[in-house]
């Protein structure tokens, strides 16, 4: 790790993905703005068709070459946009890495799983087989795959899910990178074995110090690994807080509203607070508020302007013109019950 | 509210459907004489008009189960009673799909892609008999009812639709031939939070307009709990926990099941997991552990686990709570087996 404590591990600033096509445009990432510290546990929760992957992938340069990029993203201060393929093969890897919900078709198949981590061992230190043999085995160690030496000639599909993904994650922290990004890699396994990884992720980046970007549908899985949560809807982020505050005290409607929608001990002889309709065409967004169709709080101004960022506490964001605990440019709204808001009332 | 369905034979006490040791094993294709061992002996019975929720990881069974119970999947061996009468002798298995329809997981391959979606509504009622124009005016009102303006989606193509609007299209299909019970797999899995609780209210909603019996498959033991009345666990093939949702998810027997539900996300950071309550991952079920099958992942297992596969127990009635584990048989020889 180096010096510059203060300098943020990922910056990402107005960055706006979109998809040109002849039939038509996707506005993928609208203008988000984000960063995450050194060690810290960055959570970007959204449904399907939100950004999040894409935007994940775009600290990586990960898109197809379709994809128009504008903005800015600074991993430890170096300008990801402007890198040459030289470079990037570097970063990949190295400074950052990347595991991905399915580890069947993200590991190579027809290379054992040892050849495959001493692989990126070997790329990016250029020490012998040997020696990346024993890297190799002390990382299955690391990721408590049980008989390591067995299972680095073992193929992935001789492996079950729980330990491909162990696998895959072995071969993520191979180089010591600086910054893990993770794209869903509990989504494809079952209860049991997800929370084994959630665990397993989570010693692992205490221990080796690590920054995290951790993407997500999920908002149980959210609160298990997150510090800070950043809510992605319709290519947008609309509301960002530390995890404690923003589950207790969503100052979003649609942050609110997930929360309600999601299942989780609601009483069996009432309907679950859903959120009517569905989540807007990429191809042909709003012209104001992307969550103003569904929104209960909606007002005048939503229809027709994108709302700010606002800061209402430290450390707190929420694009919305009406969101609870700020001072409000429509209707009275009700505002959830707070037990910590007394930074927020002003 | 004295609705009589003139379709109930067996009468209120009698159960929808009676399942009688299903059992289906698949061959493994390039491995003579092995089997996959999908659903190994299963009985359970669907009271009329509950939910009764079906839970367990991959590779447990249930989506076969399912299958099974509408003889999509033939089974091997077993019996199943539908309403009082004999699946295969008493009534046919095309008289029983016209009672039980099914809705699945993956809401766009499950629709034909060259049909507007109000014909595919509409072919159910018309291949058992209706009129062309008969099917077409249930499929408009059916559509109504899942909450599908007719006029707006009914001519459209499952392309040009949402996933939520898809299952809510495959659900329109399955009650389109007036069915009595439903089985409904993994219907709201690949839909997005803030859909899933849509779609979830629509499905409580019919049951209670339409005299619903469901089976409800998932994996998430959250919406399980929510929906069903009782809960059915299975493990590799078994059923190893079933009782009342309540007494299943607040006094859990089987370790099985508290290890699953000490496995859900707490959905508090205060509150975090830190030790997986079991490792490992389910073993394979082309070779089942011997005896009991979870024994492998199990912190009480001990050699009477390895030699004799626990019953489930004994079922005194429709509130029995049972759960195949030697620990709750005090005459098992289980070291940790309560004493009566």
């Amino acid at each position: 790790m180096d010096g510059s404590a203060d300098l943020p591990l990922v910056e990402v600033s107005d960055l706006s993905v979109k998809f040109v096509s002849r039939e038509a445009t996707v506005h993928a990432v609208n203008q988000v703005s984000f960063a995450a510290r050194h060690g810290e546990v960055l959570c970007i929760l959204g449904e399907s068709g939100s950004g999040k992957s894409v935007t994940l992938r775009t600290l990586m340069r990960l898109l197809p070459p379709h994809a128009r990029v504008n903005g800015g993203v600074r991993v430890n201060g170096k300008d990801v946009l402007a890198m040459g393929e030289r470079e990037l093969r570097d970063l990949r890897g190295g400074l950052v890495s990347m595991i991905f919900q399915e580890p069947m078709t993200a590991l190579d198949p027809v290379y054992t799983i040892g050849q495959q981590i001493g692989e990126t061992v070997r790329r990016h230190t250029g020490i012998d087989r040997q020696t990346a043999r024993d890297r190799a085995l002390e990382l299955l160690g690391l990721v408590r795959i049980p008989s390591a030496e067995r299972r680095l000639d073992a193929y992935p599909h001789e492996l079950s899910g729980g330990l491909r993904q162990r696998a895959m994650i072995a071969m993520a922290l191979s180089c010591n990178p600086q910054l893990l990004l993770a794209d869903e890699p509990t989504t494809a396994l079952d209860a049991t074995v997800q929370v084994q990884v959630l665990t397993l992720l989570r010693r692992l980046q205490r221990e080796l110090g690590m920054g995290m970007i951790f993407v997500t549908h999920d908002l149980g899985v959210a609160a298990e690994i997150a510090d800070t949560i950043a809510v992605m809807y319709a290519g947008r982020i609309v509301e960002v807080g530390p995890v404690a505050q923003l589950l207790q005290d969503p100052l979003h409607p649609y942050t609110a509203g997930l929360l309600a929608s999601t299942v989780h001990g609601q009483d069996r002889d009432r309907d679950i607070d859903a959120i009517p309709g569905s989540p807007p065409d990429m191809r042909r967004l709003p012209q104001g508020c992307s969550f103003a169709p569904r929104c209960p709080r909606r007002s005048a101004p939503c229809v027709t302007t994108i709302p700010e960022p606002r800061f209402p506490a430290p450390k707190r964001m929420a694009a919305c013109f009406n969101s609870a605990g700020l001072v409000s440019d429509g209707p009275d709204v009700v505002r959830p019950s707070a037990s910590d808001c007394e930074n927020r009332s002003g | 509210m004295a609705f009589i369905d003139p379709r109930d034979r067996g009468g209120p006490a009698q159960p929808m459907l009676i399942a009688r040791k299903l059992k289906k094993h698949f061959p493994v294709k390039g491995a003579r004489g092995k089997f996959v061992q999908a659903v190994d002996g299963v009985s359970f019975t669907v009271r009329k008009g509950e939910t009764l929720g079906i839970v367990g990881e991959s590779g447990c069974g249930k989506s076969t189960l399912a299958r099974l119970l509408l003889h999509l999947i033939v089974p091997d061996d077993g019996e199943l009673v539908f309403d009082g009468d004999a699946v295969g002798s008493k009534i046919a298995v095309n008289a029983l799909r016209r009672q039980v329809q099914m809705v699945f997981q993956d809401s766009h391959s499950s629709l034909n892609p060259r049909m507007p979606v109000r014909d595919s509504v509409a072919f159910g009622p018309f291949v058992q008999g209706r009129k062309k124009a008969e099917a077409r005016d249930i499929a408009r009102a059916i559509l109504g009812k899942v909450g599908l303006d007719a006029d707006l989606f009914g001519p459209r193509y499952p392309h040009e639709l949402s996933g939520g609007q898809k299952q809510r299209i495959n659900i329109a299909r399955a009650l389109a031939t007036d069915p009595r019970m439903v089985i409904l797999d993994e219907p709201v899995s690949a839909l997005d939070k803030s859909v899933e609780a849509q779609v979830l209210n629509l499905l409580r909603t019919l049951k209670r307009q339409l005299n619903l019996t469901y089976v409800f498959i998932s994996h998430d033991l959250n919406v399980v709990r929510y929906i069903s009345d009782r809960v059915l666990v299975m493990y590799l093939g078994r059923i190893i926990e079933l009782g009342p949702g309540g007494a299943i998810f607040e006094r859990p027997q089987h370790p099985y099941t508290t290890a699953l539900l000490a496995s859900r996300p707490s959905m508090d950071p205060a509150r975090r997991i830190e030790e997986p309550p079991i490792v490992g991952d389910p073993p394979n079920p082309i070779d089942p552990p011997s005896g009991c099958r979870f024994r492998t992942r199990c912190p009480f297992a001990e050699a009477v686990c390895e030699k004799v596969a626990p019953p489930l127990g004994e079922w005194l009635g429709v509130n029995s709570h049972i759960a195949a584990c030697h620990i709750l048989d005090p005459a098992s020889g289980h070291s940790k087996a309560t004493q009566a």
